[in-house]
């Protein structure tokens, strides 16, 4: 049955956690983000589904609440905005390294420091290159819509699930505050504990039978031991870049110049292809949808076509280090951002492409 | 008797629970650790619960805790063991969940998890090791080591005009609404390990009856931390931090 409503994106993070048979969300309130805890409090939804629902004390709590719940094997989540999400590293470092599936949602705003409440892709680095200690990688998804808010956070728990690996939905104070037209996700239902321990024997949910003790630890002091542990956490992290790659192409077919963008800012600079090929500059959008891993290949592919790169992003230049790094000094790429809040337009967008590479 | 007599099993009077595995323990020789360890286990043996038992380890002396006693067990970061325990219990109410953790991690560093998990009332116990020191790291100062005491950061004895006061957090946790048991004990004699037991069993049992948070601080001995033999430090024990710790039940709803 299609359901189409009309909601923000935080709203359809909440609804689609219930729908896609989340067991628990534990969060602290931070615009522009709030409506997420605020949508489940009201919903409600351990009057129906059994999912529970906490205000935690802080972003430190809420994370190791999460830990403490995926230990169980149960699908749960949070969700906060950047210094919330600077508070959890060390508890998503603890997940990556327990091998735990978990969501988090990060509805970003500009740094750093107490910043802004506008809305900033300034948490690339954090989410994509580590953010908590150790060698870790946190799979990224970057949804551009409030379709995408919804979709991003079942496919999330997919992932999360899949790999044992916490999940980062990385968006921004504009897709999270923005209202749009939204198709939900069916309801599945929550896994029953029986189910859980069969589906997932390594959880601690109390050893029921089983005949060895679980323990959920990201400890190991033998250094030889640890060391085949961070072996194995990257093999699976070369089996995420293998499989899970995703991206969307707009107009790139034929495109001379290629922009890179994601999020929020790649809705503006749709707009910006259409303007440029109104103007006769055959240009093309590459979205990436996953940040990690990234579409590097992809990239690679484009650049010996194309004869420059604009990579356009709200903050001061992140993503563009891994276009870079994928282009390999084939084609030539430029950056064009806006921080503290601010957003281009997409005619200064253009502005930008022509006087970087149009030559 | 001859010894071939004492060591047979029908003579035997004390012996480890079965639910103590056979990893060696790591602690040192005279810690309080492995004694409280022990009562633990025993405890959830004779209630028999270990198949839907949960412990939270802290990160201490005890983060090896899952080593010892035969149960699923999350490690947590450091001080964060209440807000697993918290989303653990609530996802699998029928669970008996409790966390283990030491001054440091309780008192310092976890000091808002602790709090907000008992004033919310979560139906777990906390097993709270308060050896007035961090013993794991090398003996520094703790939030419970009593003035004047000398610790590796405080090398002249804890000043409290410097360092604040001994850190009395049952008392605090005893006034919140969501505890429904906080008691102080020790685990020096034969009699007050078996009163400990008693309140390790309480509170293990208000965690199944879903009573609200129970509290078990055990007033313990770093021997090794202290500088001391443990036989020194369980009278140093009684004679310094009993005064500062009383024992006994602090609230028993
Ligand atoms: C975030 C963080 N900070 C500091 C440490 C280092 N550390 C490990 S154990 C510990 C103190 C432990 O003392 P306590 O909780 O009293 O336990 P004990 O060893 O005395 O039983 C510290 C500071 C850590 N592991 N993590
Ligand atoms: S250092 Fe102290 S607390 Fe740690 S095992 Fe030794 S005696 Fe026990
Ligand atoms: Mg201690």
């Amino acid at each position: 049955m299609e359901e189409i409503k009309l909601m923000k994106g935080n709203e359809a993070v909440a609804e689609a956690a219930i729908r896609c048979g989340c067991d628990g969300y534990f969060g602290y309130p931070i615009t522009p983000q709030s409506e997420i805890l605020e949508t489940l409090m009201a919903l409600e939804p351990w009057k129906t589904t059994g999912m529970v629902v906490l205000q935690a004390e802080s972003e430190t709590a809420s994370i190791n609440m999460v830990y403490g719940g995926a230990g169980c094997g149960k699908k749960v989540m949070t969700s906060s905005s950047s210094p919330g999400i600077s508070l959890m590293q060390e508890g998503l470092s603890y997940i990556a390294g327990a091998e735990l599936p978990c969501v988090v949602v990060n509805v970003t705003r500009g740094g750093p420091g107490l910043g802004t409440i506008q809305p900033s892709q300034a948490d690339y680095f954090q989410t994509v290159k580590g953010g908590g200690h150790g060698d870790y990688k946190l799979i990224t998804l970057a949804p551009a819509s409030v379709q995408e808010m919804a979709d991003h956070t079942v496919l999330a728990f997919d992932l999360a699930f899949k790999y044992r690996n916490p999940v980062m939905v990385l968006s921004d104070g504009i897709i999270g505050q923005m209202m749009e037209k939204v198709q939900l996700p069916p309801h599945q239902p929550r896994l029953t504990d029986e189910q859980v321990r069969e589906k997932y024997p390594w959880a601690t949910t109390g050893k029921h039978g089983r005949a060895k003790q679980n323990v959920i630890t990201s400890l190991e002091l033998r250094s030889e031991e640890m060391e085949k542990i961070n072996n194995r956490l990257q093999d699976k992290y070369r089996q995420v870049e293998q499989n899970e790659v995703r991206f969307e192409e707009y107009f790139c077919d034929d495109a001379e110049y290629l922009i890179t963008a994601f999020g929020s800012c790649a809705r503006i600079c749709q707009k910006t292809i259409e303007l440029l090929r109104a103007e006769g500059i055959n240009a093309g959008l590459l979205r990436p949808i996953t940040l990690y891993p990234f579409p590097t290949e992809t990239i690679a592919q484009f650049a010996k076509h194309v004869k420059g790169i604009l990579s356009v992003e709200l903050n001061a230049g992140q993503m563009v280090e891994d276009v870079r790094l994928a282009v390999n000094g084939v084609t030539p790429v430029e950056f064009y951002g806006r921080q503290g809040g601010m957003t281009p337009t997409p005619d200064e967008v253009v502005k930008a492409l022509k006087s970087k590479l149009v030559k | 008797m001859t010894l071939e007599e004492i060591i047979k099993p029908e003579n035997r009077i004390y012996g480890k629970t079965p639910l103590l595995t056979e990893t060696p323990m790591h602690y040192c020789p005279g810690c309080s650790h492995g004694v409280v360890h022990k009562l633990i286990a025993e405890v959830i043996e004779e209630m028999n619960i270990a198949e839907k038992t949960v412990g939270i380890a802290p990160v201490g002396c005890a983060v090896f805790a899952y080593n010892y006693i035969d149960i699923d067990w999350q490690e947590a970061a450091h001080g964060r063991a209440p807000a697993l325990a918290t989303a653990v219990k609530r996802l699998n109410p029928d669970n008996c969940v409790f966390t283990y953790q030491g001054d440091g991690d309780l008192a310092a560093i976890g000091t808002a998890e602790t709090i907000h998990a008992c004033n919310r009332g979560e139906n777990i116990a906390i097993f709270f090791i308060n050896n007035g020191i961090y013993g794991m790291t090398g003996g520094q100062m703790a939030p419970t080591t009593l003035e004047g005491m000398k610790t590796a950061t405080c090398p002249n004895g804890r000043d409290v005009s410097m360092e604040g006061y001994p850190l009395k957090i049952s008392d605090m946790l005893a006034i919140l609404d969501g505890t429904c048991y906080v008691t102080r004990q020790a685990v020096h004699t034969a009699a007050a390990t078996a009163r400990t037991k008693k309140a390790i069993r309480k509170a293990l049992e208000n965690s199944m009856n879903s009573k609200g948070t129970s509290v078990v601080e055990i007033v313990s001995t770093c021997n090794s931390g202290w500088k001391m033999t443990p036989h020194q430090a369980n009278k140093w024990m009684v004679e310094n931090m009993f005064p500062a710790y009383p024992l006994g039940d602090l609230k028993d709803r």
